[in-house]
């Protein structure tokens, strides 16, 4: 991919990436569907709830909520783009986490409780899983001393042999990242009549569509990591993406929705743990 | 457009139902009868919603609260009144609190009958009324959008 102009490779990930995002989440609703024996919606289901909120009568609660959307939007592509063009990965994980933020404030610029109580509930995944990406990076750093993707790649050493122990930590960061059960505590794909569907209680037509959209690029950019970095080859790559994604999926099902103070504990000694011990032992 | 019908997003609202509709309607949601095959989901928020689907009879006390959760739907939006109190108040019609039917206060679309309707007959109301809601994405480009006023509404003459 970085063989090819740029410019191209921008463009391709601003206006190709959504398709893949949309198709991913397709699949995830119909596999969901099957496996608690149901037919499930189409593949392109959530290209058509995002046409008709598009195309709904836009409810503005106030301007300022709309405008931390469309930020939460374009960090979220600008961190794609710079995925894609090999840049430095800290950068993009800091513009990452400014995206997560314009969610949280766009949350919490309203004044329905339900709204805010979400934000929150974000801000507490945001505080689980930040501190294991960064370990990520550290890790990636002590292996090739540099934080550019473009030099992951060049480097041809797969990361899943030298980062063993980080790579179930980054699994777990991916479930709450896909807001997957037992780790789905604000916007989850099921339970929309419950509080964890807080975030997005405020908005309404095409913007609730700029949030979908902006999902589809993070399920990409999740997926991306898992391929480009964690081996040498693109097809060992994509099977392991799809593993994990099937494996997601399979999590989702198995298991029930816990409370935010268990999901805090948990990442911050089991999968915190496990990303330590690799970095140590890198260090060592 | 028909992405709208084929995404029909519900909201479920009981008014005073004895919850005989409502268990029904919430049948439709499990696997046996599956909505989501047909791109119905139910959101639990009005501002996402594409359908209200409201149970039971209109009363003093929630006409107000059926007339708030229908103003905060953006257009274009639809209206399903489950079972016999939704159309007319049927057995408690004649109460010294209740309204009536539910198109007394809002616009009804379709009215699914039945004491309790069947989950399948509710899934095809649901549907119909999605096939509405470009008739009413027609009506509001026209001007024609039904907007409501929430004032108490003066008591209707009973049957």
């Amino acid at each position: 991919m970085i063989m090819i102009d740029p410019v191209i490779t921008a463009l391709l990930a601003i206006f190709a990436v959504p398709f893949i995002g949309a198709f991913l989440v397709g699949l995830d609703r119909k596999l969901t569907a099957r496996m608690q024996s149901r037919i499930g919606p189409p593949l392109l289901q959530p290209i058509y709830d995002v046409i008709k909120l598009l195309h709904k009568e836009p409810i503005v609660v106030n301007r300022v909520q709309i405008i931390y959307a469309g930020l939460h939007l374009i960090f979220m592509v600008l961190c794609v783009v710079l995925l894609a063009l090999g840049q430095d990965m800290l950068m993009a994980l800091f513009i990452l986490a400014f995206s997560t933020i314009s969610l949280i404030l766009g949350g919490m610029s309203v004044r329905s409780p339900y709204s805010r109580i979400g934000s929150q509930r974000e801000i507490m995944q945001m505080l689980s899983y930040e501190p294991i990406l960064i370990l990520m990076l550290v890790g990636i750093y002590l292996i090739n001393d540099s934080f550019m993707a473009r030099d992951i790649l060049a480097s041809g050493k797969p990361l899943l042999l030298s980062l063993p122990l980080i790579f179930p930590a980054f699994l777990m960061v991916m479930a709450i990242k896909l807001q997957k059960s037992p780790f789905d505590f604000s916007t989850s794909h099921h339970g929309h009549q419950e509080i964890i569907k807080g975030i997005t209680l405020e908005y309404s037509g095409p913007f609730l569509a700029i949030l979908e959209i902006t999902h589809w690029y993070e399920i990409f950019l999740l997926f991306f990591i898992i391929t480009m970095f964690w081996a040498t080859s693109i097809p060992v790559g994509l099977l392991i993406a799809a593993v994990c994604f099937f494996c997601e999926i399979l999590l989702d099902n198995i298991m029930a929705r816990l409370t935010w103070p268990w999901m805090l504990r948990f990442m911050w000694t089991v999968a915190l743990g496990l990303a330590v011990t690799n970095v140590l032992w890198l260090y060592i | 457009m028909n992405c709208r019908e084929k995404s029909p997003w519900i909201v479920h609202f009981n008014c005073n139902s004895c919850n005989g509709c409502d268990i029904e309607f919430l049948a439709c949601l499990t696997p046996i009868y599956d909505v989501e095959r047909f791109g119905i989901v139910h959101v639990g928020n009005p501002k996402h919603a594409d359908i209200l689907v409201v149970s039971g009879a209109v009363n003093h006390r929630n006409v107000r609260v059926l007339k708030n959760v229908y103003e905060q739907m953006p257009s274009p939006k639809a209206v399903v009144a489950l079972g016999a109190c939704g159309a007319t108040g049927g057995i408690m019609a004649d109460c010294y609190n209740v309204l009536g039917g539910v198109n007394q206060v809002i616009p009804v679309d379709v009215l699914v009958p039945g004491c309790p309707p069947r989950p399948e007959a509710i899934m095809d109301g649901i549907l119909q009324a999605a096939r509405l809601l470009n008739v009413h994405q027609k009506d509001r480009h026209a001007g024609a959008e039904v907007r409501l006023t929430l004032q108490p509404v003066s008591e209707p003459e009973k049957v």
